[in-house]
């Protein structure tokens, strides 16, 4: 007797669609809450910092070196100008290189590793060693090397940092995506006959979002490591911009005189990259704990 | 489950055909796809510093180009010869041991570099030294006391540590312990560039410390994943409802399984420590290969850019060969299946 | 059975372990006894607990479970409350555990010569080296091993399946423990072997005279093996008996359905599932469990959960309808459905087929027909090639020479070779339920895929289909915004049906499509699809290796052994009177309930 089954599926409504219940686990945790805060705090002093600039960041407004004084609440950096103005225009950069560049290498990353896993043929292996080219650097050499001939131009740091993640990223998703590959649910789609584009996107990528979102927090940490290192190196934007990295050479000198010049730019960065590492971990302990436990 | 199924060639391949007999064959199979990666390595960095489309010479000599200038420095790289027989050249060139000149000091890249390579040697040595049983012990206690106050503390120290760019946590070390907090330790290293470093101990503590602090919670964590796996297994269950002593299970059971990725993360943080130094001698002014290869490209050095970029991706693949090997021959399963 | 009947050496009471942290039980009220040399059958489907109980036999739950309360005593030790140490000195050697999994069991870094040796030296067996030597070699003689030091320098992965969970008894056995827990140790295993390793535990219990809790979901394994049973629903044990009791004339109405839904061999009685599913920990209803899907539930049943009432020296039951149940003996079961007549003409031919994973073969010069509106049942153990065939049928598997036609008219080998329509026509059902459905999509989502692709139509015929379909599985239409992890494995199951009926196919193919589920649910499964083929007119192609399935299914049977078929024919003829040693042979070794009740003594 095949009398209809309903689902007896008491208690607490809970969540249905897949990634709400991911993000609302994640946000459950205070170490998600706590990244989230300070990567707001850090995005909005650096999207809109300078509004509230009491000065221009190339303006000269006193001695080299100097200490706090009325018209330098946080004293002068290495040629008089003003630490706090060139703090507060120093994040945009930053920021909008990080993500460029780690955008670029997400989309390059997650189209090869899905065709890779899916492929499962030489084209896997081909795609593979490629990518282990790439990791056979790391990566601030790669960038190194690229920068040597052509000079720090803005557009090849992205596009070397974007290659850099790439591989990485590709190498998560086609971990990930190699176990969705084996389900059935891929093998009913190709049955009927569904195309290879689709299968990819339909099937393959919807499944492999909680390692991605990870990864993708993951790297941009990184990338923001990277880019901030490069400039500090010299490699980034150039003097005279307002660049967190750039600042932080900059005023190296003067630390024994007074320190904010560098301590400024180096909290936040620091604060910035360890609130992405938070919002990744959150993320990540989100995705075992539902695999584990089932949706509640 | 009945044993109907092929037997399975190890490793996870697809390769059928010719397969060279057992762990001397996967040996050179792994050696040889290392060389094969070397090989594609050196056309990038060539590639990347040589086959520009556009004048190189040019670029690399920017403003300060003159015509003779311009004449000599693509006679000295032969950049007028068709791209293949350039790169033809200069791998031949590197395969014999001639790395070029140095544009910036006119002298031959080997001198350059000898003592900085052993600098660097020093400093990667003593940081891998404190990281790499640093990381192993840490993450395998914290898996032991998993989800209790140690790890927890571990856990977010280690998330904090390594979510810090190198350069911010010399720097924070540098005003901590040198400039600003406590002025105990030197904030720039003084040794020149043909001293032994270790004349100097004081100067090798905050650039050791940084990259301890840079490279080791990574591997921690990875450790600690790995060694989860292997206490949460079945057979490290089955172990203890055996009725097995703690101590053996532990020792006996659970640890031989976590050899592999032991290795494993042991040459991982070699290879981030080959990538730390480039960023934290700089902070430092250590005299080593990193601030080496900072000021090669600042100074648009390109033979010691490309030979210091060559060798660190050498390092690196040796590295990751050794691992997989080193794996195999540690797991009896891969390691009979090769037979 | 030889049942020695002598003192109890097992006995729990008021047992219960819960979720830590939450309280929530999982198991309550758990209290049974075995004498030595005894088998206790514990059964149970999904969620019944039944895992958790034997391994608290041993002081030990899994993670995220504590035992809150109660007594097990083996003897005149308590297993509960004692130290860590005292908790070790017993493992393995008051009581022992052979668990399911024999290869994720044992350690692959160790040969299995140092983990058989080592549970003798932990509990102090031998006074040498030598001794224990000697002792090993007596444990392997003992479960029919080679005891050479080749094979005891083996590493596990260098064993099959059968040898490794013999090992595992070996293990068990080696310091004659007076309890044993067996937790389904024969799942995964081909039924020669099950059968082979069912005959080696019952020796060596009679030979030991050890106490064995036998936990399992296969009712016919437990019929052949144990002398009493015990039935557990959703953390509740609600019957205890001997197995012919049970089996025969069952208090509880939840064993009653559970013994109308296994499958028989002689086929002469429809299965029956129990609709609705047994509530999980935290959402167990007031009153009794298994009310919500008993027929002879009363507004009693829904007050309080029926205590323990004994019915006989070896019957409990808790019920309160017991009696009424008892009566209700000559309820007549539903015959099983006449199969409709088979056709003159062929819908799938396939001829010659040789199907290659790689380079090696796995399928061999298969011939085989399916008629319009028949049923054909393919039958082999695991790893015979029968799931590699119907995927070549299906289009999935396109590494196979060979010709197969539909209606006359060459199919291409690959899915993606296929035209439409053929597409559409051959439609195939996965053994997984858990894996055939994308968790990323609703359940509506999942079935317009087959819709959108076949036939363009509207958003509202799109949406009317599916609703048909849904309904045509007996689903609830409201499971069309939910998404797979929110429904059950039978659930599932309907809702991949209904994906593959909604292309309107001439041919389905059911692979195994009811071993990943629990035998109350696949008997509706099975009624389901019986019923869609004569409603739909379907030809079917029914893979398994259960053959007590197939009588009640199928007309015609083609038997499959290392990738060819050894014999095929009518199914009643090949049952009852097979030609060849192989299907014989898998038809004595096939456990099954009727013949293990038939067999002299109890």
């Amino acid at each position: 007797m095949s009398g209809a089954e309903t689902a007896v599926h008491a208690g607490a409504a809970f969540q249905r669609r897949p990634l709400v219940l991911l993000f609302r686990r994640a946000w459950r945790q205070g170490r998600t809450r706590i990244g989230v805060f300070l990567v707001l705090l850090l995005v909005g002093t650096a999207l809109i910092g300078p509004l509230f600039a009491p000065h221009s960041p190339s303006e000269f407004v006193g001695l080299p070196n100097g200490g706090p004084s009325s018209a330098a609440k946080l004293g002068t950096d290495n040629l008089g100008r003003d630490i706090l103005s060139r703090f507060l225009w120093g994040g945009r950069s930053i920021l909008g290189l990080s993500v460029a560049a780690t955008a670029i290498g997400l989309v390059f990353g997650v189209t090869i590793g899905l065709v890779a896993a899916y492929s499962r043929s030489i084209l896997d292996d081909v795609l593979m060693r490629a990518m282990d080219v790439i990791l056979a650097f790391p990566s601030i050499v790669l960038a190194l090397v690229a920068v040597a001939t052509v000079g720090p131009k803005l557009w090849l740091i992205v596009l070397t940092v974007g290659i850099t993640t790439a591989p990485r990223v590709a190498r998560v998703t086609r971990g990930a995506s190699l176990d969705v590959v084996e389900r059935d649910f891929v093998r009913a789609a190709e049955a009927i006959g569904e195309s290879h584009g689709r299968i990819l996107l339909g099937e393959l990528l919807p499944n492999v979002t909680s390692p991605l979102l990870v990864e993708a927090s993951l790297r941009l940490t990184y990338s923001i490591g990277l880019i901030a290192g490069l400039s500090f190196l010299g490699f980034g934007l150039q003097p005279p911009a307002a660049d967190w990295g750039l600042m932080i050479n900059e005023n190296r000198l003067a630390l024994t005189v007074h320190p904010w010049g560098v301590v400024m730019p180096v909290v936040a960065i620091a604060l910035l990259t360890i609130g992405t590492s938070l919002i990744g971990d959150g993320l990540s302990r989100a995705a075992a704990g539902i695999e584990r436990g089932g949706a509640e | 489950m009945t044993s109907a199924g092929p037997s399975t060639a190890g490793l996870g391949t697809r390769r059928r055909g010719l397969l060279l007999h057992g762990i001397t064959g996967f040996v050179l199979r792994r050696s040889l796809l290392g060389l094969l990666t070397l090989f594609l390595v050196s056309i990038v960095v060539f590639a990347a510093t040589q086959a520009l489309p556009g004048d190189a010479a040019r670029a690399i000599l920017g403003r300060t180009a003159t015509p003779d200038s311009l004449a000599a420095l693509r006679k000295q790289l032969h950049l007028g010869e068709p791209m293949l027989q350039q790169y033809v050249h200069w791998l031949g060139r590197f395969l014999r041991g001639d790395l070029g000149n140095s544009l910036a000091a006119n002298e031959p890249v080997t001198t350059l570099l000898g003592t900085r390579i052993e600098n660097s040697a020093v400093l990667v040595f003593l940081s891998a030294l404190i990281s790499t049983p640093l990381a192993i012990v840490l993450g395998a206690v914290s898996a032991r006391r998993r989800d209790r106050p140690f790890d927890h503390a571990a856990s977010i120290t280690m998330l904090t540590l390594a979510a810090l760019p190198e350069f911010v946590v010399g720097l924070g070390l540098v005003v901590l312990f040198g400039t600003t907090v406590f002025k105990i330790l030197p904030a720039v290293s003084l040794i020149a560039p043909n001293e032994a470093p270790w004349t100097h101990p004081k100067d090798l503590i905050l650039p050791t410390l940084t990259l301890v602090i840079a490279v080791c919670p990574y591997t921690a964590r990875i450790m600690r994943a790995s060694m989860v796996e292997v206490l949460e297994s079945d057979y490290v269950e089955m172990a203890r409802l055996k009725g097995l002593a703690e101590q053996r299970v532990v020792w006996r059971h659970a640890v031989p399984n976590a050899i592999a990725p032991t290795i494993q993360v042991t040459a991982l943080n070699l290879a981030y420590l080959a990538g730390g130094i480039v960023v934290v001698e700089y902070v430092f002014g250590y005299a080593g290969v990193g601030s080496a290869l900072v000021d090669a490209v600042h100074n648009r050095d390109v033979p010691v850019v490309q030979a210091l970029a060559l060798m660190i991706a050498a390092i690196y693949i040796v590295l990751n060969v050794v691992a997989d090997v080193a794996a195999i021959l540690v797991s009896p399963r891969l390691r009979t299946s090769l037979k | 059975m030889s049942g020695r009947r002598s003192d109890v050496v097992l006995r729990v009471e008021g047992l219960r372990i819960e979720v830590e942290g939450s309280g929530v039980d999982i198991v309550d009220d758990v209290g049974f006894h075995i004498s030595a040399g005894e088998v206790l059958g514990l059964v149970g489907e999904s969620g019944s607990g039944k895992t958790t109980v034997g391994l608290a036999l041993l002081g030990h739950t899994r993670r995220g479970a504590r035992i809150a309360a109660g007594r097990i005593a083996i003897g005149e030790l308590a297993v509960l409350g004692q130290s860590p140490a005292a908790l070790r000195a017993m493992r393995g050697k008051v009581v022992s555990y052979v668990p399911q999994d024999p290869g994720a069991a044992l350690n692959p870094a160790l040969r299995i010569g140092t983990q058989l040796e080592e549970t003798l030296e932990a509990h102090g067996f031998g006074s040498s080296a030598e001794e224990r030597r000697t002792r090993l070699g007596e444990m392997l003689d003992e479960v029919l091993l080679p005891s050479d030091s080749a094979f005891v320098r083996r590493y596990p992965h260098q064993l099959s399946g059968g040898q490794q969970q013999r090992v595992g008894l070996a293990m068990a056995f080696a310091c004659r423990p007076s309890v044993i827990v067996l937790d389904e140790p024969t799942t995964g295993l081909d039924v020669t072997t099950q059968a082979h390793v069912l005959q080696t535990v019952r020796m060596l219990c009679d030979t030991h005279g050890v106490a064995a809790l036998y936990v399992s979901h296969d009712l016919a394994v437990v019929a052949t093996l144990a002398n009493r049973v015990a039935v557990m629903y959703a953390g509740r044990m609600v019957e205890v008996g001997t197995e012919r009791t049970l089996f025969l004339t069952a208090a509880h109405p939840y064993t009653r359905r559970l013994v109308e839904a296994i499958p028989e061999m002689s086929g002469k009685h429809a299965l029956e599932g129990i609709p609705g599913t047994a509530p999980r920990p935290g959402h167990r209803p007031t009153g009794c469990f298994f009310a919500p899907r008993c027929d002879f539930a009363v507004e009693e049943c829904t007050g309080s959960f029926p205590p323990v009432e004994q019915l006989g020296e070896n019957h409990e039951v808790r019920c309160f309808r017991h009696g009424d149940v008892a009566t209700e003996l000559a309820r007549e079961r539903r015959p099983a459905p006449a199969l409709p007549a088979a056709e003159t003409d062929t819908l799938l031919s396939v001829r010659k087929l040789d199907a290659f994973h790689g380079s090696f073969q796995f399928v061999f010069d298969v011939d085989l027909t399916v008629k319009p509106r028949q049923c054909v049942a393919l039958v082999g153990e695991s790893g015979s090639g029968k799931t590699t065939l119907a995927r070549c049928i299906a289009g999935i598997h396109a590494n196979f020479t060979g010709d197969v036609s539909l209606r006359g008219e060459a199919v291409p080998h690959g899915a993606r070779e296929r035209d439409r329509r053929l597409r559409r026509e051959i439609q195939y059902v996965f053994q997984s339920p858990y894996s055939s459905l994308n968790p990323r999509r609703t359940v509506g989502q999942i079935i317009a895929q087959p819709l959108k692709l076949f036939f363009d139509p509207s958003r509202q015929e799109t949406h009317d289909r599916t609703l048909r379909a849904l309904e045509r599985v007996s689903i609830s239409t409201s499971v069309i915004d939910r998404y797979p992890h929110e429904l059950s494995g039978g659930e599932r199951q309907r809702v991949a049906i209904a994906r593959a009926l909604v292309a309107e196919p001439s041919l389905l193919v059911c692979d195994e499509i009811t071993s990943a589920l629990d035998v109350s649910v696949q008997a509706a499964i099975v009624d389901l699809i019986a019923e869609l083929q004569r409603e739909m007119n379907l030809g079917l192609l029914f893979v398994t290796h259960n053959l007590a399935l197939i009588r009640t299914i199928a007309e015609e049977v083609a038997v499959m052994s290392g990738g060819r078929i050894v014999e095929e024919g009518p199914v009643d003829r090949v049952l009852d009177s097979p030609q060849e040693d192989y299907t014989k042979r898998l038809l004595t070794d096939t456990p099954s309930l009727e013949a293990a009740l038939a067999a002299p003594g109890a």
